[in-house]
Protein backbone atom coordinates (compact mmCIF):
# COMPACT_ATOMS: atom_id res chain seq x y z
CA UNK A 1 0.00 0.00 0.00
CA UNK A 2 1.25 3.16 -0.95
CA UNK A 3 2.73 5.47 2.19
CA UNK A 4 0.96 8.43 3.30
CA UNK A 5 3.57 10.26 4.18
CA UNK A 6 7.63 9.53 3.56
CA UNK A 7 10.36 11.42 4.94
CA UNK A 8 13.78 10.74 3.58
CA UNK A 9 17.18 11.90 5.22
CA UNK A 10 14.96 14.71 7.39
CA UNK A 11 17.42 16.91 9.01
CA UNK A 12 17.48 19.57 11.53
CA UNK A 13 20.00 21.25 13.43
CA UNK A 14 20.13 23.94 15.73
CA UNK A 15 23.42 25.22 16.31
CA UNK A 16 25.52 22.58 17.22
CA UNK A 17 22.36 19.98 18.23
CA UNK A 18 21.03 17.98 15.50
CA UNK A 19 17.62 17.71 16.47
CA UNK A 20 16.52 15.52 13.69
CA UNK A 21 19.44 13.38 12.04
CA UNK A 22 18.75 11.85 8.85
CA UNK A 23 15.52 9.89 9.34
CA UNK A 24 13.62 8.06 6.64
CA UNK A 25 10.28 6.89 7.70
CA UNK A 26 7.15 6.07 5.75
CA UNK A 27 3.69 5.66 7.05
CA UNK A 28 0.91 3.79 5.52
CA UNK A 29 -2.91 4.95 5.66
CA UNK A 30 -5.13 4.37 8.89
CA UNK A 31 -1.53 3.66 10.65
CA UNK A 32 -1.72 4.87 14.34
CA UNK A 33 2.15 5.77 15.14
CA UNK A 34 3.27 6.41 18.17
CA UNK A 35 6.22 8.46 18.95
CA UNK A 36 8.34 8.39 21.88
CA UNK A 37 11.83 9.37 22.84
CA UNK A 38 13.32 11.17 25.63
CA UNK A 39 13.02 14.79 26.10
CA UNK A 40 15.19 16.87 23.59
CA UNK A 41 15.24 13.50 21.50
CA UNK A 42 14.08 15.40 18.34
CA UNK A 43 9.98 13.82 18.21
CA UNK A 44 8.51 17.50 18.72
CA UNK A 45 10.78 18.87 15.56
CA UNK A 46 10.22 15.82 13.64
CA UNK A 47 5.98 16.47 13.98
CA UNK A 48 7.32 20.86 12.95
CA UNK A 49 9.41 20.09 10.29
CA UNK A 50 6.27 17.62 8.44
CA UNK A 51 3.73 20.23 9.26
CA UNK A 52 5.70 22.83 7.83
CA UNK A 53 6.32 24.96 11.26
CA UNK A 54 10.04 24.37 10.72
CA UNK A 55 12.16 23.89 7.31
CA UNK A 56 14.39 21.21 7.64
CA UNK A 57 18.13 21.21 7.13
CA UNK A 58 18.09 18.40 4.88
CA UNK A 59 15.79 15.63 3.39
CA UNK A 60 12.26 15.70 1.88
CA UNK A 61 9.20 15.09 2.81
CA UNK A 62 6.61 13.40 0.61
CA UNK A 63 2.48 13.39 1.41
CA UNK A 64 0.81 11.42 -0.64
CA UNK A 65 3.42 11.40 -3.37
CA UNK A 66 3.71 15.12 -3.31
CA UNK A 67 6.75 17.09 -2.06
CA UNK A 68 5.48 19.09 0.61
CA UNK A 69 9.12 19.81 2.01
CA UNK A 70 9.57 22.91 3.70
CA UNK A 71 5.80 24.47 3.21
CA UNK A 72 4.33 26.75 5.15
CA UNK A 73 2.04 25.62 7.98
CA UNK A 74 -1.09 26.71 5.75
CA UNK A 75 -0.61 24.88 2.81
CA UNK A 76 0.22 21.80 4.41
CA UNK A 77 -2.61 22.21 6.52
CA UNK A 78 -4.68 23.14 3.14
CA UNK A 79 -3.28 19.74 1.16
CA UNK A 80 -5.01 17.55 4.15
CA UNK A 81 -2.48 16.98 7.01
CA UNK A 82 -4.02 18.34 10.17
CA UNK A 83 -2.14 18.90 13.88
CA UNK A 84 -2.75 19.37 17.18
CA UNK A 85 -0.51 20.83 20.34
CA UNK A 86 0.51 19.98 23.25
CA UNK A 87 -0.80 23.38 24.61
CA UNK A 88 -4.10 23.10 22.47
CA UNK A 89 -4.19 26.59 20.33
CA UNK A 90 -7.24 27.78 20.10
CA UNK A 91 -9.56 31.45 20.19
CA UNK A 92 -10.07 31.89 24.04
CA UNK A 93 -12.15 34.71 23.27
CA UNK A 94 -14.71 32.72 21.38
CA UNK A 95 -17.00 29.96 22.00
CA UNK A 96 -16.67 26.15 21.36
CA UNK A 97 -19.03 26.29 18.67
CA UNK A 98 -17.17 29.53 16.68
CA UNK A 99 -14.10 27.88 17.11
CA UNK A 100 -14.84 24.78 14.89
CA UNK A 101 -16.86 26.90 12.84
CA UNK A 102 -14.16 28.97 11.78
CA UNK A 103 -12.23 25.74 11.24
CA UNK A 104 -15.34 24.83 8.88
CA UNK A 105 -15.21 27.72 7.24
CA UNK A 106 -11.78 27.61 6.36
CA UNK A 107 -11.83 24.08 5.12
CA UNK A 108 -14.68 25.55 2.35
CA UNK A 109 -12.27 28.00 1.49
CA UNK A 110 -14.47 30.57 2.60
CA UNK A 111 -12.36 31.19 5.59
CA UNK A 112 -10.97 35.16 4.66
CA UNK A 113 -15.13 35.88 3.42
CA UNK A 114 -16.21 39.36 4.21
CA UNK A 115 -19.42 39.31 3.58
CA UNK A 116 -22.08 36.38 4.57
CA UNK A 117 -22.44 35.11 7.80
CA UNK A 118 -20.01 32.55 9.61
CA UNK A 119 -22.52 30.93 11.41
CA UNK A 120 -25.08 29.97 8.25
CA UNK A 121 -27.43 27.66 9.68
CA UNK A 122 -25.79 24.67 7.61
CA UNK A 123 -22.19 25.35 9.04
CA UNK A 124 -23.71 25.11 12.56
CA UNK A 125 -25.29 21.89 12.00
CA UNK A 126 -21.66 20.59 10.88
CA UNK A 127 -20.04 21.93 13.86
CA UNK A 128 -22.19 20.10 16.06
CA UNK A 129 -22.04 17.38 14.24
CA UNK A 130 -18.46 17.97 15.01
CA UNK A 131 -18.34 18.56 18.69
CA UNK A 132 -20.86 15.36 19.13
CA UNK A 133 -18.34 12.40 18.85
CA UNK A 134 -15.58 14.86 21.38
CA UNK A 135 -18.26 14.88 23.71
CA UNK A 136 -18.56 18.74 23.50
CA UNK A 137 -22.07 19.34 21.62
CA UNK A 138 -23.50 20.13 24.73
CA UNK A 139 -20.55 22.88 24.96
CA UNK A 140 -21.31 24.43 22.27
CA UNK A 141 -22.27 27.89 23.45
CA UNK A 142 -19.90 28.43 26.31
CA UNK A 143 -16.80 30.68 25.81
CA UNK A 144 -13.75 28.37 25.64
CA UNK A 145 -12.23 29.38 28.57
CA UNK A 146 -14.95 27.45 31.07
CA UNK A 147 -13.16 24.01 29.51
CA UNK A 148 -11.37 21.75 31.84
CA UNK A 149 -8.21 21.07 30.08
CA UNK A 150 -9.32 17.83 29.00
CA UNK A 151 -11.99 19.44 27.16
CA UNK A 152 -9.49 21.96 25.51
CA UNK A 153 -7.55 18.91 24.47
CA UNK A 154 -10.46 17.33 22.89
CA UNK A 155 -11.67 20.80 20.76
CA UNK A 156 -7.93 21.22 19.32
CA UNK A 157 -8.36 17.77 18.17
CA UNK A 158 -11.74 18.20 17.21
CA UNK A 159 -10.98 21.43 15.00
CA UNK A 160 -8.06 19.57 13.57
CA UNK A 161 -11.06 17.09 12.86
CA UNK A 162 -12.97 19.40 11.39
CA UNK A 163 -10.60 20.16 8.37
CA UNK A 164 -10.92 16.14 7.45
CA UNK A 165 -7.38 16.01 7.20
CA UNK A 166 -6.34 12.46 6.13
CA UNK A 167 -3.64 12.50 8.51
CA UNK A 168 -3.18 14.50 11.86
CA UNK A 169 -0.49 14.64 14.16
CA UNK A 170 -1.01 14.93 18.08
CA UNK A 171 1.53 16.73 19.65
CA UNK A 172 1.02 14.56 23.31
CA UNK A 173 -2.72 14.57 23.51
CA UNK A 174 -2.54 13.65 27.00
CA UNK A 175 -0.26 16.15 28.75
CA UNK A 176 -2.15 18.05 31.28
CA UNK A 177 -5.24 15.64 31.38
CA UNK A 178 -5.53 14.14 34.75
CA UNK A 179 -4.78 10.10 34.89
CA UNK A 180 -8.43 9.57 35.80
CA UNK A 181 -9.42 11.72 32.07
CA UNK A 182 -6.62 10.38 30.05
CA UNK A 183 -7.57 7.13 28.55
CA UNK A 184 -11.06 8.70 27.92
CA UNK A 185 -9.61 11.31 26.16
CA UNK A 186 -7.13 8.85 24.02
CA UNK A 187 -10.32 6.35 23.53
CA UNK A 188 -12.65 9.25 22.41
CA UNK A 189 -9.62 10.59 19.98
CA UNK A 190 -9.10 7.50 18.31
CA UNK A 191 -12.13 6.28 18.29
CA UNK A 192 -13.76 9.14 16.18
CA UNK A 193 -10.78 9.28 13.93
CA UNK A 194 -10.58 5.60 13.49
CA UNK A 195 -14.07 6.08 11.95
CA UNK A 196 -12.95 9.05 9.75
CA UNK A 197 -10.08 7.07 8.33
CA UNK A 198 -7.60 9.28 9.39
CA UNK A 199 -4.21 8.22 9.74
CA UNK A 200 -2.77 9.25 13.07
CA UNK A 201 0.57 9.88 14.71
CA UNK A 202 1.02 10.74 17.66
CA UNK A 203 3.87 12.16 20.06
CA UNK A 204 3.74 10.71 23.75
CA UNK A 205 5.05 10.55 27.01
CA UNK A 206 3.10 8.53 28.54
CA UNK A 207 4.01 4.70 27.81
CA UNK A 208 0.64 2.85 29.52
CA UNK A 209 -1.30 5.32 26.50
CA UNK A 210 1.80 4.55 23.41
CA UNK A 211 1.13 0.93 24.61
CA UNK A 212 -2.45 0.75 24.52
CA UNK A 213 -3.03 2.72 21.95
CA UNK A 214 -0.62 3.02 19.07
CA UNK A 215 -0.20 0.33 16.24
CA UNK A 216 3.70 1.11 15.49
CA UNK A 217 6.06 2.95 17.87
CA UNK A 218 8.91 5.23 16.60
CA UNK A 219 11.31 5.19 19.42
CA UNK A 220 13.40 8.77 18.82
CA UNK A 221 17.32 9.10 20.59
CA UNK A 222 18.93 12.08 19.77
CA UNK A 223 17.32 12.88 16.74
CA UNK A 224 17.46 9.39 15.07
CA UNK A 225 14.75 6.48 14.63
CA UNK A 226 16.30 4.04 17.12
CA UNK A 227 13.54 1.52 16.65
CA UNK A 228 10.40 0.93 14.76
CA UNK A 229 7.73 -1.52 14.80
CA UNK A 230 4.61 -3.08 17.08
CA UNK A 231 4.75 -1.31 20.63
CA UNK A 232 5.80 -4.30 22.66
CA UNK A 233 8.58 -4.99 20.26
CA UNK A 234 10.10 -1.77 20.65
CA UNK A 235 9.42 -1.08 23.92
CA UNK A 236 11.35 -4.22 24.87
CA UNK A 237 14.54 -3.80 22.88
CA UNK A 238 17.06 -2.91 25.67
CA UNK A 239 18.59 0.21 23.94
CA UNK A 240 14.97 1.40 24.29
CA UNK A 241 14.41 0.56 27.62
CA UNK A 242 17.70 1.93 28.63
CA UNK A 243 17.72 5.40 26.11
CA UNK A 244 13.85 6.09 26.53
CA UNK A 245 12.61 4.46 30.11
CA UNK A 246 15.35 5.04 31.62
CA UNK A 247 15.49 1.48 32.48
CA UNK A 248 18.78 -1.26 32.58
CA UNK B 1 -35.42 42.71 8.74
CA UNK B 2 -32.10 41.94 11.16
CA UNK B 3 -32.03 43.68 14.41
CA UNK B 4 -28.54 45.61 13.44
CA UNK B 5 -30.20 46.37 10.38
CA UNK B 6 -33.34 48.09 12.36
CA UNK B 7 -31.12 49.57 14.73
CA UNK B 8 -28.55 51.54 11.99
CA UNK B 9 -31.83 52.97 10.41
CA UNK B 10 -33.74 53.64 14.13
CA UNK B 11 -30.42 55.66 14.46
CA UNK B 12 -30.11 57.15 10.95
CA UNK B 13 -33.81 58.27 11.20
CA UNK B 14 -32.89 60.04 14.57
CA UNK B 15 -29.45 61.29 13.26
CA UNK B 16 -31.53 63.45 10.14
CA UNK B 17 -34.78 64.40 12.60
CA UNK B 18 -31.78 65.77 14.49
CA UNK B 19 -30.43 67.78 11.67
CA UNK B 20 -33.67 69.72 11.69
CA UNK B 21 -33.67 70.84 15.02
CA UNK B 22 -30.49 71.78 16.24
CA UNK B 23 -28.91 74.79 16.22
CA UNK B 24 -26.56 75.05 13.34
CA UNK B 25 -23.23 74.32 15.12
CA UNK B 26 -24.57 71.14 16.98
CA UNK B 27 -25.13 69.98 13.44
CA UNK B 28 -22.17 70.60 12.18
CA UNK B 29 -20.10 69.33 15.37
CA UNK B 30 -22.30 66.31 14.31
CA UNK B 31 -21.33 65.92 10.97
CA UNK B 32 -17.62 65.81 11.87
CA UNK B 33 -17.72 63.49 14.73
CA UNK B 34 -19.67 60.98 12.49
CA UNK B 35 -16.94 61.34 10.08
CA UNK B 36 -14.46 61.20 12.30
CA UNK B 37 -16.47 58.04 13.99
CA UNK B 38 -15.88 55.88 10.18
CA UNK B 39 -11.84 56.58 11.41
CA UNK B 40 -12.34 55.45 14.47
CA UNK B 41 -14.67 52.51 12.99
CA UNK B 42 -11.25 51.60 11.21
CA UNK B 43 -9.12 51.73 14.31
CA UNK B 44 -11.47 49.35 16.24
CA UNK B 45 -11.15 46.87 13.82
CA UNK B 46 -8.13 46.80 13.36
CA UNK B 47 -7.71 46.23 17.72
CA UNK B 48 -10.05 43.28 16.74
CA UNK B 49 -7.26 42.00 15.02
CA UNK B 50 -4.85 42.71 17.78
CA UNK B 51 -3.41 45.30 15.67
CA UNK B 52 -3.24 49.17 17.03
CA UNK B 53 -2.80 51.82 14.28
CA UNK B 54 -1.34 55.27 15.25
CA UNK B 55 -1.26 55.62 11.29
CA UNK B 56 -4.90 55.99 10.25
CA UNK B 57 -4.10 59.77 9.45
CA UNK B 58 -2.41 58.25 6.25
CA UNK B 59 -5.80 57.48 4.69
CA UNK B 60 -7.86 60.43 6.53
CA UNK B 61 -5.81 62.73 4.87
CA UNK B 62 -4.84 60.81 1.17
CA UNK B 63 -8.79 60.58 0.69
CA UNK B 64 -9.61 63.63 1.38
CA UNK B 65 -6.56 65.13 -0.68
CA UNK B 66 -7.49 62.80 -3.46
CA UNK B 67 -11.48 64.41 -3.30
CA UNK B 68 -9.79 67.77 -2.57
CA UNK B 69 -7.94 67.30 -6.00
CA UNK B 70 -10.54 65.85 -7.92
CA UNK B 71 -12.99 68.26 -6.80
CA UNK B 72 -10.75 71.85 -7.25
CA UNK B 73 -8.20 70.39 -10.28
CA UNK B 74 -10.70 67.71 -12.27
CA UNK B 75 -13.75 69.09 -12.19
CA UNK B 76 -14.99 66.73 -10.41
CA UNK B 77 -18.38 68.09 -9.54
CA UNK B 78 -20.54 65.61 -7.91
CA UNK B 79 -20.09 65.08 -3.97
CA UNK B 80 -21.08 60.94 -4.33
CA UNK B 81 -18.09 60.56 -7.08
CA UNK B 82 -15.64 62.38 -4.37
CA UNK B 83 -16.90 60.21 -1.43
CA UNK B 84 -16.33 57.10 -4.01
CA UNK B 85 -13.01 58.34 -5.38
CA UNK B 86 -12.29 58.51 -1.24
CA UNK B 87 -13.25 55.13 -0.44
CA UNK B 88 -11.30 54.21 -3.17
CA UNK B 89 -8.08 56.13 -2.45
CA UNK B 90 -8.28 54.73 1.27
CA UNK B 91 -8.31 51.22 -0.07
CA UNK B 92 -5.81 51.36 -2.53
CA UNK B 93 -3.27 53.39 -0.12
CA UNK B 94 -4.00 50.11 2.44
CA UNK B 95 -3.46 47.80 -0.56
CA UNK B 96 0.53 49.99 -1.05
CA UNK B 97 0.88 49.60 2.34
CA UNK B 98 -0.36 46.49 3.83
CA UNK B 99 2.46 44.86 1.43
CA UNK B 100 4.77 45.91 4.40
CA UNK B 101 2.34 46.42 7.60
CA UNK B 102 1.03 42.71 6.93
CA UNK B 103 3.61 40.96 8.46
CA UNK B 104 3.85 42.93 11.05
CA UNK B 105 2.29 43.27 14.85
CA UNK B 106 2.09 44.65 18.09
CA UNK B 107 4.59 47.96 18.79
CA UNK B 108 6.17 47.75 15.79
CA UNK B 109 2.82 47.44 13.41
CA UNK B 110 2.20 50.52 15.52
CA UNK B 111 4.59 52.87 14.77
CA UNK B 112 5.29 51.68 11.35
CA UNK B 113 2.14 52.63 10.42
CA UNK B 114 2.72 56.03 12.39
CA UNK B 115 5.93 56.36 10.50
CA UNK B 116 3.98 56.01 7.14
CA UNK B 117 1.35 58.57 8.42
CA UNK B 118 4.36 60.87 9.13
CA UNK B 119 6.15 60.24 6.06
CA UNK B 120 2.96 61.38 3.82
CA UNK B 121 2.48 64.47 6.60
CA UNK B 122 6.18 65.10 5.20
CA UNK B 123 5.33 64.77 1.75
CA UNK B 124 1.86 67.20 1.97
CA UNK B 125 3.83 70.02 3.72
CA UNK B 126 7.13 70.08 1.10
CA UNK B 127 5.26 69.65 -2.12
CA UNK B 128 3.55 72.65 -1.62
CA UNK B 129 3.06 73.79 -5.34
CA UNK B 130 -0.03 71.42 -5.29
CA UNK B 131 -1.12 70.63 -2.01
CA UNK B 132 -0.84 74.47 -0.81
CA UNK B 133 1.73 73.28 1.86
CA UNK B 134 0.81 74.07 5.47
CA UNK B 135 -1.82 76.29 4.56
CA UNK B 136 -3.67 73.30 2.49
CA UNK B 137 -6.14 73.77 -0.01
CA UNK B 138 -9.94 75.21 -0.07
CA UNK B 139 -12.28 73.04 -1.95
CA UNK B 140 -14.94 74.25 -3.74
CA UNK B 141 -18.69 73.21 -2.80
CA UNK B 142 -19.90 70.08 -4.50
CA UNK B 143 -23.04 69.50 -6.15
CA UNK B 144 -25.24 67.20 -4.20
CA UNK B 145 -26.61 64.27 -6.88
CA UNK B 146 -26.43 67.06 -9.37
CA UNK B 147 -27.54 69.81 -7.44
CA UNK B 148 -25.67 73.10 -6.61
CA UNK B 149 -26.41 73.75 -3.37
CA UNK B 150 -25.33 76.58 -1.00
CA UNK B 151 -25.20 78.05 2.64
CA UNK B 152 -27.60 76.04 5.22
CA UNK B 153 -28.82 74.00 2.92
CA UNK B 154 -25.66 72.90 1.47
CA UNK B 155 -24.38 72.29 5.29
CA UNK B 156 -28.09 69.88 6.00
CA UNK B 157 -27.56 68.19 3.07
CA UNK B 158 -23.92 66.69 3.66
CA UNK B 159 -24.96 66.30 7.34
CA UNK B 160 -27.74 63.68 5.72
CA UNK B 161 -24.48 62.62 3.45
CA UNK B 162 -22.27 61.84 6.19
CA UNK B 163 -24.69 60.54 8.51
CA UNK B 164 -25.77 58.04 6.01
CA UNK B 165 -22.33 56.78 4.97
CA UNK B 166 -22.08 56.54 8.97
CA UNK B 167 -24.91 54.33 8.64
CA UNK B 168 -24.10 52.35 5.74
CA UNK B 169 -20.85 51.78 7.10
CA UNK B 170 -21.94 50.85 10.57
CA UNK B 171 -24.34 47.84 9.07
CA UNK B 172 -21.82 46.89 6.68
CA UNK B 173 -19.16 46.36 9.49
CA UNK B 174 -21.79 44.78 11.81
CA UNK B 175 -21.75 42.33 8.43
CA UNK B 176 -18.19 42.24 8.44
CA UNK B 177 -17.96 41.58 12.19
CA UNK B 178 -20.16 38.26 11.61
CA UNK B 179 -18.31 37.23 8.96
CA UNK B 180 -15.60 34.54 8.71
CA UNK B 181 -13.17 37.63 8.07
CA UNK B 182 -14.27 39.24 11.01
CA UNK B 183 -14.18 35.73 12.91
CA UNK B 184 -10.71 35.26 11.54
CA UNK B 185 -9.55 38.57 12.68
CA UNK B 186 -10.23 37.90 16.41
CA UNK B 187 -9.04 34.60 15.81
CA UNK B 188 -5.96 36.04 14.62
CA UNK B 189 -5.83 38.36 17.71
CA UNK B 190 -5.77 35.20 19.76
CA UNK B 191 -3.88 32.51 18.23
CA UNK B 192 -2.21 33.03 14.76
CA UNK B 193 -0.60 29.67 15.25
CA UNK B 194 -4.51 28.03 15.21
CA UNK B 195 -4.85 29.92 12.58
CA UNK B 196 -2.27 29.07 9.81
CA UNK B 197 -3.00 25.28 11.05
CA UNK B 198 -6.64 25.95 10.04
CA UNK B 199 -4.85 26.61 6.70
CA UNK B 200 -5.60 30.52 6.88
CA UNK B 201 -2.84 32.66 6.30
CA UNK B 202 -2.38 35.06 8.79
CA UNK B 203 -0.79 37.60 6.36
CA UNK B 204 -3.12 37.90 4.08
CA UNK B 205 -6.29 37.90 6.75
CA UNK B 206 -4.45 40.93 8.15
CA UNK B 207 -3.82 42.71 5.06
CA UNK B 208 -7.72 41.98 3.69
CA UNK B 209 -8.27 43.64 7.69
CA UNK B 210 -6.44 46.54 6.83
CA UNK B 211 -7.76 46.90 3.71
CA UNK B 212 -11.23 47.15 5.03
CA UNK B 213 -9.75 49.65 7.91
CA UNK B 214 -8.47 51.95 5.29
CA UNK B 215 -11.63 52.29 2.62
CA UNK B 216 -13.45 52.96 6.25
CA UNK B 217 -10.78 55.66 7.32
CA UNK B 218 -10.93 57.07 3.70
CA UNK B 219 -14.59 57.57 3.68
CA UNK B 220 -14.28 59.99 7.28
CA UNK B 221 -11.46 61.64 5.45
CA UNK B 222 -13.34 62.70 2.23
CA UNK B 223 -16.53 63.13 4.26
CA UNK B 224 -14.62 65.93 6.70
CA UNK B 225 -12.65 67.11 3.56
CA UNK B 226 -16.57 68.25 1.93
CA UNK B 227 -18.17 69.64 4.88
CA UNK B 228 -15.08 71.56 6.03
CA UNK B 229 -14.55 72.74 2.24
CA UNK B 230 -10.63 72.82 3.21
CA UNK B 231 -7.80 70.28 3.37
CA UNK B 232 -4.43 70.39 5.24
CA UNK B 233 -1.70 68.51 6.18
CA UNK B 234 -2.87 68.50 9.69
CA UNK B 235 -5.01 65.51 9.11
CA UNK B 236 -2.10 62.87 8.68
CA UNK B 237 -0.13 64.17 11.21
CA UNK B 238 0.03 61.87 14.36
CA UNK B 239 -1.94 63.89 16.40
CA UNK B 240 -5.10 63.30 14.17
CA UNK B 241 -4.20 59.22 14.28
CA UNK B 242 -3.63 59.24 18.00
CA UNK B 243 -7.18 61.13 18.41
CA UNK B 244 -8.41 58.01 16.56
CA UNK B 245 -7.14 55.75 18.76
CA UNK B 246 -8.14 57.92 22.24
CA UNK B 247 -11.59 58.14 20.49
CA UNK B 248 -11.80 54.59 20.04
CA UNK B 249 -10.72 53.71 24.06
CA UNK B 250 -13.30 56.42 25.16
CA UNK B 251 -16.49 55.17 23.01
CA UNK B 252 -15.06 51.24 24.12
CA UNK B 253 -14.87 48.43 21.09
CA UNK B 254 -17.40 46.63 21.98
CA UNK B 255 -19.22 47.58 19.38
CA UNK B 256 -20.01 49.23 15.56
CA UNK B 257 -21.95 51.60 17.49
CA UNK B 258 -19.37 52.37 20.06
CA UNK B 259 -16.52 54.42 18.26
CA UNK B 260 -19.68 57.15 16.73
CA UNK B 261 -20.88 57.38 20.55
CA UNK B 262 -17.08 58.40 21.94
CA UNK B 263 -16.77 60.72 18.91
CA UNK B 264 -19.72 62.88 19.74
CA UNK B 265 -18.84 62.88 23.15
CA UNK B 266 -15.58 63.74 22.60
CA UNK B 267 -16.11 66.40 19.66
CA UNK B 268 -18.72 67.73 21.91
CA UNK B 269 -16.45 67.96 25.25
CA UNK B 270 -13.62 69.40 23.08
CA UNK B 271 -15.76 71.89 21.84
CA UNK B 272 -16.87 73.00 25.20
CA UNK B 273 -12.82 72.71 26.57
CA UNK B 274 -11.57 74.90 24.40
CA UNK B 275 -14.65 77.34 24.61
CA UNK B 276 -13.90 77.82 28.67
CA UNK B 277 -10.54 76.67 29.03
CA UNK B 278 -8.64 77.52 26.02
CA UNK B 279 -5.06 77.05 27.03
CA UNK B 280 -6.06 73.75 28.94
CA UNK B 281 -8.45 71.80 26.85
CA UNK B 282 -5.81 68.70 26.51
CA UNK B 283 -5.62 68.42 29.98
CA UNK B 284 -9.42 68.28 30.44
CA UNK B 285 -8.89 65.35 27.95
CA UNK B 286 -6.41 63.95 29.61
CA UNK B 287 -8.28 63.87 32.70
CA UNK B 288 -11.37 62.64 30.93
CA UNK B 289 -9.36 59.32 29.92
CA UNK B 290 -7.96 59.43 32.95
CA UNK B 291 -11.02 58.42 34.11
CA UNK B 292 -12.43 56.14 31.38
CA UNK B 293 -9.41 54.15 31.54
CA UNK B 294 -9.67 53.75 35.65
CA UNK B 295 -13.53 53.36 36.09
CA UNK B 296 -14.60 52.03 32.72
CA UNK B 297 -11.65 49.81 30.53
CA UNK B 298 -14.58 49.25 28.45
CA UNK B 299 -15.05 52.59 27.63
CA UNK B 300 -18.35 55.01 26.88
CA UNK B 301 -20.21 51.97 25.62
CA UNK B 302 -19.92 49.98 29.03
CA UNK B 303 -22.55 52.53 30.47
CA UNK B 304 -24.90 51.01 27.47
CA UNK B 305 -24.58 47.39 28.25
CA UNK B 306 -25.08 48.30 32.19
CA UNK B 307 -28.37 50.22 31.32
CA UNK B 308 -28.99 47.19 28.47
CA UNK B 309 -28.50 44.71 31.44
CA UNK B 310 -30.65 46.07 33.91
CA UNK B 311 -33.71 46.51 30.60
CA UNK B 312 -32.72 43.14 30.66
CA UNK B 313 -33.41 41.88 33.83
CA UNK B 314 -36.61 43.73 34.02
CA UNK B 315 -37.81 42.33 30.68
CA UNK B 316 -36.50 38.81 30.49
CA UNK B 317 -37.45 38.49 26.78
CA UNK B 318 -35.29 41.40 25.40
CA UNK B 319 -32.11 39.87 23.76
CA UNK B 320 -29.06 41.94 23.83
CA UNK B 321 -27.85 43.54 21.18
CA UNK B 322 -25.07 41.85 19.08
Amino acid sequence: MAAVLETAGLTKSFGGIVAVDDVTVAIRPGEIVGIVGANGAGKTTFVNLITGYLAPDRGRITYLGRNITARPPQEVTRSGIARSFQIPQICRSLTVLENVLIALAAREGRGLRAWGPLATPGRERQALEVLGPFGLREHARRPVGELPEGGLKLLDVAMSAALQPKLLLMDEPTSGVSSKEKFGVMETLLRVLEEQQVTVIFVEHDMDVVTRYARRVLAFVEGKVLADGPPDEVLAEPAVRKAVLGLA
Amino acid sequence: MTRALGATLGLLALALGLGFVLPEWVVFVLTLALAKGLAVLSVVLLMYAGLVSFGQGLFFAGSAYAAGFAIKLWGVEEALVAVGLGVATGTAIAALAGLLLARYREIFFAMLSLALSMIFYGILIKAYWVTGGSDGLSIPAPRVLGFALAGAELRATLYALTASCAAAAVYLAHRYMHSPLGYAAQAVRDNEVRVEYLGVSVARAVYLIYLVAGGLAGLGGVLVALNVGHIEPHLAYWTTSGEFVFIALLGGTGNVFAPFGGAIVYEFVRTYAFKYSPYTWQMTLGVIMLGIILFMPGGLWTIYRAVERKVHQWRPSSRPLA
